[in-house]
């Protein structure tokens, strides 16, 4: 930590910080996301504004102590503005050499890396391709480092509990987490009850965890390592209320979902089938699942997204999570869903591509597969989600509008926001927008196709409904009849009924909020998980003088109106995503504006200073009015 | 959901649609449609609680002509928009129409899934060995050597035997009818409408287009006798036109005998079991195949087995 974030030192000696980034790694095995996660949740929990971020390995277990096995959990945290998981760190907690060789990079001048010393063994060094132990040689003089014993300590305190030495040593992140906590006081007992219920079904872990936790804490209150405590500043407004928890991306898209049958007052089916980083999806479902939740796993994405487009056309709301090499399987259903004109939600949760690619690398670059990447005319509406508790109110919104305009709609999120968590409160679900089903009209002859006037939307007849018997499918229609046609008229006719029903769902958007600077001379344009360094990267550029603003869409298709005009009238707008310029192609076409492209494909999310740094070139007056 | 207290006496022509079939004249698909009506009338299923999923191909446009509720789904895939309309509304009656390349080539890992959930979920695939839709190309079913469309040379793969790929995947309901017997076929589907589980029927069907008489000498009246194998639980393998030939197991094989010859008599003949657990004779039998055997037809398998998303 550097001390140039210490705010104010407070009269009980505390240090005072706005503005925390701390990151915990280590071998995959070492609990270092677990440690994280309950870490970020304790400062939630205080009232502190928290986003993490996660990184581990796409192998289960690399070799022990590995470069390749280096798992890592990172939390900024502070009282206000904390839009993303931080640029750099002012704290490293590194359980092995590998995990500080892997970070150490990421390290601010002068800031605190603890380092569990017992692990820097020649073995674990050379397995980290030190040639040199870092911690005797010179090359760490830029941080402040504290070697710690916590291997020798957990096992100290273990002594005597009959448990083996390798499960002692798996207890080593909760000294770490003891530690810690004794640093940033948070209330030992919120973390001890947990340990208990955590961990009840095997009481001896419980035991070994307690007295471990306790052991670092202890450990920091007597070694002085540490000249004093810090305190994140808190926010009184953040401070836990009943129903607030933390949560995940991909945690948001389950609770939407199950809400937003509830609110239809229908069933929701999930079809799902295992894929970073869409998995927990379906597996956060599995905790609902009754007469009115149900969960699937398929044999393939294909058979997932089938299975709920049939719960659909059986009258439940059908629902599907994948990433990209899934939604690329279940493309040809969708397309089905379009021209049979059925209800269904996708939740797309993009990794890095194209083909496995880095699987569990963040990445925007589905977009154009989410749009276009189908047979035929096949306009859907394509949403995105900008922050994890964001993915919540997407998620309710897309199963409005699918049940409501009768199509599919793609949700996009990533893996940035599928593991990224932060604060959120339930709503009451009478607050969510009122999601009805349209119903057969009982006034005319039973027709499937027939449309409601305004939305263009047909109604939903559902097998075990008197009456209303039909048969649907991937065929061209008549027309309201929904027979079968080859003929040129209905075919141009259906393309068009069905383009202009989705054109329709414009009338429902509106155009996203404009931060930053009124009279800008640039306007930043993200989409999705990008929002939290873009509205940062806004705040720094406006305080360091310059005039820029920012938007962030969410609906990708259709447009909001009037987005043309807004930016036709920024002198210059800058599209900033995580791909090569999906967005931008797609606002380009539309719009036929000469727009600039910020690109990041290292599947990674955007640093803030990667934007400001950019914008800050567009403004320069050397390349004022010329193209960049 | 509506439900009759009494349902109304349907006839067959109830359940059929306004719109005329559009299958070549003469082809095994009329009286699959005719057999399949006429057991949802015996079956006294509501029209409104009926649902038929298929995929593509000339067998897939079945659901058309059904006054029911129908999908015409995707290449392949009508297994999974038939497992998640069951799961949603457990209390429809769904049933996949199939062929040969939709159900075992491009929907093969569906048809093996959907079997082995044992979801209550009735498939039956329309065999006739061939194309038909894309006019006349080798499928998963074509006899080797056969000169098709995409195997000028004869083809080359060895064809997949339905009713054994079922067995393998542990359906609970397997059997094989023919298009020539319209009764047998409404018999064998009633049995697989009251059966709860998972049910797959191959039915042997003539391509008049494309492949003529692929069935002929095993369904024809004539040679039915001597070249078909009526299979029926409780009941000995006997076949023959003096109904005087049987199966008998020898080094663990079937082996086809003489009643009367070398010793042997009907006592020593077989069994059919289709109610065991272990489905080792219906495979046994599963593999055999005309000219070298009589080819068997009728119910290989009928076990009660827990029903997927149902409680047990």
């Amino acid at each position: 930590m550097t001390d140039d974030i210490v705010e104010e030192v407070k009269s009980n000696g505390r240090k005072a910080v706005g503005d925390l980034t701390i990151k915990f790694a280590g071998d995959s095995g070492d609990g270092i996301q677990l440690t994280g996660q309950k870490f970020a949740e304790l400062a939630s929990n205080a009232g502190e504004m928290v986003k993490t971020m996660p990184d581990f390995p796409a192998e289960i277990r690399s070799p022990i102590g590995s470069l390749g096995g280096v798992s890592g959990f990172q939390i900024r945290t502070g009282s206000e503005g904390i839009h993303t998981h931080g640029d750099e760190l002012d704290m490293l907690v590194a359980m092995n050499p590998a995990s500080l060789k892997r970070n150490v990079e990421n390290v601010k001048t002068n800031a605190i890396i603890i380092v569990n010393q017992d692990t820097f063994t020649d073995k674990n060094l050379k397995k980290a391709e030190y040639e040199v132990n870092p911690l005797e040689d010179n090359s760490l003089d830029a941080y402040r480092v504290f070697p710690v014993s916590v291997t020798k300590m957990t096992m100290n305190s273990l002594k005597g509990t009959g448990l083996s030495r390798k499960v002692m040593d798996r207890c080593k992140n909760f000294f770490a987490l003891g530690l810690i906590c004794w640093l940033f006081p948070h209330p030992s007992s919120e973390v001890e009850s947990w340990i208990k219920t955590k961990f009840k079904k095997r009481p001896e872990l419980v035991d070994a965890n307690l007295k471990v936790f306790q052991a670092g804490w202890n450990y920091g209150e007597t070694e002085e390592l540490f000249a004093t405590h810090y305190t994140v500043k808190q926010n009184k407004k953040l401070i836990k209320k009943e129903g607030t928890r933390f949560v995940t991306g991909n945690t948001a898209v389950a609770l939407g979902l199950v809400s937003a049958a509830r609110r239809a007052g229908i069933k929701l089916f999930l079809g799902g089938y295992p894929i970073t980083p869409a998995t927990e999806v379906m597996q956060e479902l599995l905790q609902y699942q009754d007469d009115d939740v149900v969960v699937f796993q398929a044999e393939d994405e294909i058979a997932a997204a089938g299975s709920s487009l049939g719960a659909s056309f059986a009258g439940a709301l059908g629902a599907t999570s994948t990433s990209g090499p899934g939604l690329a399987l279940m493309q040809e259903f969708i397309n089905l869903a379009v021209i049979a004109e059925l209800p269904l939600v996708i939740v797309n949760v993009q990794r890095a591509g194209p083909s496995t690619g880095v699987p569990t690398k963040t990445e925007q670059s589905d977009l154009l597969q989410a749009m276009w990447g189908r047979n035929g005319e096949s306009p859907i509406p394509v949403f995105a989600a900008a922050t994890p508790a964001d993915c919540y109110d997407v998620t309710v919104e897309a199963a409005y509008i699918a049940i409501k305009y009768m199509t599919p709609v793609i949700v996009m999120s990533d893996t940035y926001l599928s593991a990224s968590a932060e604060a959120w409160a339930e709503p009451n679900i009478n607050s969510l927008p009122d999601i009805k089903v349209n119903k057969v009209a009982e006034d005319v002859e039973f027709a499937p196709y027939r449309r409601n006037p305004e939305t263009l939307a047909r109604a939903w007849a559902v097998p075990g409904m008197e009456g209303t018997e039909h048969v649907t499918g991937g065929l061209e229609k008549d027309g309201d009849k929904g027979g079968v046609s080859y003929n040129p008229d209905d075919h141009e006719m259906m393309v068009n009924l069905r383009a202009q029903k989705i054109a329709n769902i414009s009338s429902e958007i509106a155009l996203p909020g404009i931060q930053g600077a009124e009279d800008a001379d640039l306007l930043i344009v993200g989409w999705g998980s990008t929002y939290g360094a873009i509205t940062e990267a806004t705040e720094d550029l406006n305080e360091a003088g310059h005039k820029v603003a920012c938007i962030q869409l969410r609906h990708i298709n259709p447009l909001p109106d009037g987005l043309g005009d807004l930016l036709k009238s920024y002198d210059k707008v800058l599209v900033a995503e995580n791909n090569n310029g999906q967005l931008w192609i797609k606002l380009r076409s539309e719009f036929l504006l000469d727009l600039q492209k910020l690109s990041k494909v290292r599947g990674m999310p955007f640093n803030v200073n990667e934007i400001t740094e950019r914008v800050e070139t567009l403004l320069s007056p050397a390349v004022t009015g010329e193209q960049v | 959901m509506n439900t009759q207290a009494e349902p109304i006496a349907l006839t067959r022509q109830d359940y059929l649609s306004s719109c005329d079939p559009k299958w070549c004249p003469g082809c095994g698909c009329f009286a699959i449609l005719r057999s399949m009506t006429s057991m949802f009338a015996q079956a006294k299923i509501p029209t409104h609680e009926q649902v038929i999923i298929s995929g593509i191909g000339c067998s897939s446009r079945l659901p058309y002509y059904s006054a029911t509720y129908g999908f015409h789904t995707i290449h392949g895939r009508a297994p999974t928009v038939a497992m998640g309309a069951k799961l949603a509304n457990p209390d429809l009656s769904v049933w996949v129409v199939t062929g040969d390349g939709d159900a075992l080539a491009i929907g093969g890992n569906h048809t093996l899934h959907l079997l082995r959930r044992n979801s209550d979920v009735k498939m039956m695939l329309l065999n006739n060995q061939i194309y038909g839709l894309t006019k006349g190309q080798a499928s998963p079913t074509t006899p080797q050597g056969l000169v098709t469309k995409s195997s000028p040379y004869g083809a080359v793969d060895k064809p997949i035997r339905p009713v054994l790929l079922a067995l393998a995947a542990g359906a609970t309901f397997v059997a094989r009818v023919h298009d020539r017997d319209v009764k047998q076929m409404e018999e064998v589907m009633l049995a697989a409408q009251n059966h709860k589980g998972a049910v797959f029927i191959e039915i042997l069907m003539n391509c008049v287009t494309f492949y003529d008489g692929a069935y002929e000498s095993v369904t024809d009246k004539k040679t039915r006798s001597e070249n078909m194998l009526e299979l029926e639980h409780g009941k000995p393998l006997i076949y023959g036109e003096n109904g005087n030939k049987g199966f008998i197991n020898k080094n663990g094989k079937l082996k086809s005998v003489v009643i009367g010859e070398n010793g042997i008599t009907e006592d020593d003949i077989l069994v059919h079991d289709a109610h065991s657990r272990n489905a080792g004779l219906s495979a046994q039998l599963s593999l055999l195949e005309f000219p070298r055997n009589p080819y068997p037809i009728g119910i290989f398998r009928q076990v009660d087995e827990p029903v997927y998303g149902e409680a047990k």
